[in-house]
């Protein structure tokens, strides 16, 4: 497998303000890698440094191979998706799409015919005339993909892409972009603070925090290993168990994971070596496809409790909030994570 | 607070507020209110007096007795035509337009300058440097001009000091652009103009340059575009309707301008200076009024061409 993109030690500063803190990410050909994290914890800026739309401060950046850092993003064989879009508002769908073949100085006929081509791919085929403030959100976006793709990119980057959808056009367009990448076996690179489009599509993501790599893992592994308690707490949620309660259930200082829904009343089955604890259920949540309880704890700490309304039935167990609950979970379920520093 | 009170209260409450409230409910009259002022002012006293204006261009006037009498006739538009003043109106439009032309190429570094590379403090001090020029009288700056064009100026002490003397005559030797110094030349009023001038034309090119997303430059870059590609194909197009707009400033200003071409250049008349002349030294009304369509004719036939070449459809 060659490396697509390779960061060794990269620092972005800006003024007194680290972006990117000494990152080192190695991202596989034909990989697609999502960028998680909340908002200044710098995967925008590890995504405009592959671009070359930024530059480090110190650190090497290898793209295919090839010393990247001081190159203008001109000679890059990267292409971006904005998240703005940025398409040309004075040039019809057509001439934006073709705009990156035109520049390169590819001829009329081929360089028509590949816009109408990509702009097929995206389902946008005779939409070429349109100007694109006569265009929705989603089909801008389909037109920035387009533009982007018929360079025929070997690494095409993504900034936060479908942020701006509304739920239905993004997951229609989080099925369409993942299909598209096996399609075309083109590196993808999608910066994201939405963890469960991340962990929908990516073969592998990287959770970002003040601008260090917390993790970087496929999205099972994150999910079910988190290593720090800011993965454990941003992809998905999840009961941090600390101090002597961590102690007394794992016999170690550092601190627990376990996700609500491993967690079991006692009157349910578990699988593996029990765990059990007692609190007085502080909050019950309807939330269609699950309830969500929370458990007050003899020590004060909370723990949520989510379980799955699986039946037809109406399956209310009859909890009242108030009451004194049993919960218990497998050792198994449960993750030792890094101590917080 | 109970809101069996709140109806009540709107209905009794004091002539003011129901007057709001009528407002509130009838954005006509809102509307009608802030407009009435400016429409009466517009229509009738400006567009008014201009219509008047025009009207006693069809008066007739009599050379002996300088006197004008209510005759209407087209003579004084026909006489537009004859050759002294055909002269006039081409002397005055070569001038908007080759002012607007070195206008725009000055103005746009600046603007292109201030628009995408200054922030905060540096940004105020370009507006200020821009426009502490028109903080002066204008009439003082074309003054101060003469002196520095003049014979033995600060701008010829400049040009032997550079040792440029050579040059300075061999341009001063083209007809049409010459004369004999400076001062008394077209270029040097063609300098006047385009210094008077600038910040018409900065301002609005560095407000379309603001407005451009810096995406699309990067947009443009990322697809492999140089830099001179990216300025041909995404700035340059993006800034046509500050450019346009701009130049209708420099171009207009010029057109209609009196006392910049009686200060500095060669004599002969400029439109403006036409008018000023045959209704104040002359008293021939009616021909003035007929110089007056002049620069309103050639502006609505400049607006239509740069409407024709697409530089609003951005807007």
């Amino acid at each position: 497998m060659t490396l697509a993109v390779q960061f060794t030690h990269v620092s972005r500063q800006f003024g007194e303000v680290k972006a990117v803190d000494r990152v080192s990410i190695d991202i596989q050909d034909g990989e697609f890698f999502s960028m998680l994290g909340p908002s200044g914890s710098g995967k925008t800026t590890c995504l405009r440094l592959i671009a070359g739309f930024e530059q480090p401060s110190a650190g090497s950046i290898r793209i295919h191979g090839e010393e990247a850092a001081g190159l203008p993003p001109y000679q890059r064989d990267v292409n971006t998706v904005f998240q703005d879009y940025a398409l040309f508002p004075h040039m019809n769908v057509r001439d934006n799409v073709a705009y990156g073949l035109k520049v390169k100085g590819v001829g009329k006929t081929e360089r028509l015919n590949r816009a109408e081509e990509a702009l097929g791919m995206v389902a946008l085929a005779g939409y070429g005339e349109r100007k694109p403030v006569q265009l929705s959100g989603g089909q801008r976006q389909r037109v920035a993909l387009a533009r982007a793709l018929v360079n025929r990119p070997r690494v095409l980057l993504l900034d936060e892409p479908l942020g701006a959808l509304d739920l239905k056009l993004r997951e229609q367009m989080q099925g369409e972009l993942k299909k598209l990448q096996r399609q075309l076996g083109i590196t993808f690179i999608f910066v994201t603070h939405d963890q469960t489009e991340a962990l929908s599509m990516s073969d592998r993501v990287a959770v970002f925090n003040k601008g260090r790599i917390e993790q970087v893992d496929s999205p099972r592994n994150l999910y079910m290993k988190p290593a720090t308690v800011f993965v454990a707490e941003f992809v998905g949620t999840s009961n941090v168990i600390r101090g002597d309660l961590a102690k007394q259930l794992c016999g170690s200082d550092l601190p627990l994971s376990i996700r609500p829904e491993h967690v079991r009343f006692a009157d349910g089955p578990v699988q593996g070596h029990e765990v059990e604890i007692s609190g007085l259920l502080h909050d019950i949540q309807y939330q269609g496809s699950a309830t969500r309880y929370e458990l007050k704890l003899d020590n004060g700490q909370t723990l949520n409790i989510s379980q799955p309304n699986s039946q037809w039935q109406d399956t209310h167990t009859g909890h009242q909030a108030g009451q004194r609950i049993t919960a218990r979970w497998a050792r198994e379920a449960m993750t030792v994570l890094a101590s917080e520093a | 607070m109970n809101t069996l009170a709140l109806p009540q209260a709107t209905a009794a409450g004091s002539p003011m507020r129901r007057f709001a409230n009528l407002l509130y409910r009838r954005p006509n009259v809102y509307l009608a209110l802030l407009l009435v002022p400016p429409l009466i002012w517009f229509g009738a006293i400006y567009l008014g007096s201009l219509l008047t204006l025009l009207w006693q261009g069809f008066y007739t006037f009599d050379d002996f007795t300088m006197a004008v009498t209510p005759d209407l006739t087209l003579a004084n538009f026909a006489a537009l035509f004859a050759p002294s003043n055909f002269d006039i109106i081409l002397r005055t439009l070569s001038m908007a337009v080759v002012v607007s032309i070195i206008a725009g190429f000055i103005a746009f570094p600046i603007a292109y300058y201030m628009a995408r590379y200054t922030t905060g403090k540096t940004k105020a001090f370009f507006y200020i440097a821009v426009m502490m020029p028109m903080w002066a009288s204008y009439i003082v700056k074309a003054y101060a001009w003469t002196l520095l064009l003049a014979k033995g100026g600060v701008a010829q002490w400049f040009v032997q000091h550079l040792g440029l003397e050579p040059l300075l005559q061999f341009v001063l030797g083209i007809p049409g652009v010459g004369g004999s110094t400076l001062s008394t030349s077209h270029l040097g009023r063609c300098l006047v103009f385009v210094y008077i001038w600038l910040p018409f034309m900065i301002l609005p090119i560095q407000a379309s340059l603001e407005r451009l997303p810096p995406s699309l430059l990067q947009a443009s870059a990322d697809l492999g575009a140089k830099p001179r590609q990216t300025f041909m194909q995404v700035v340059l197009p993006l800034s046509i309707p500050g450019i346009a707009a701009g130049s209708i400033f420099t171009f207009s200003l010029t057109l209609g301008d009196f006392i910049v071409p009686q200060l500095i250049g060669p004599p002969g008349y400029f439109v403006g200076s036409m008018v000023y002349a045959q209704q104040g030294a002359i008293g021939n009304m009616p021909m003035a009024a007929a110089f007056t369509l002049v620069p309103i004719v050639l502006i609505a036939v400049y607006l239509s061409i740069v409407k024709r070449l697409g530089a609003f459809d951005a807007l």
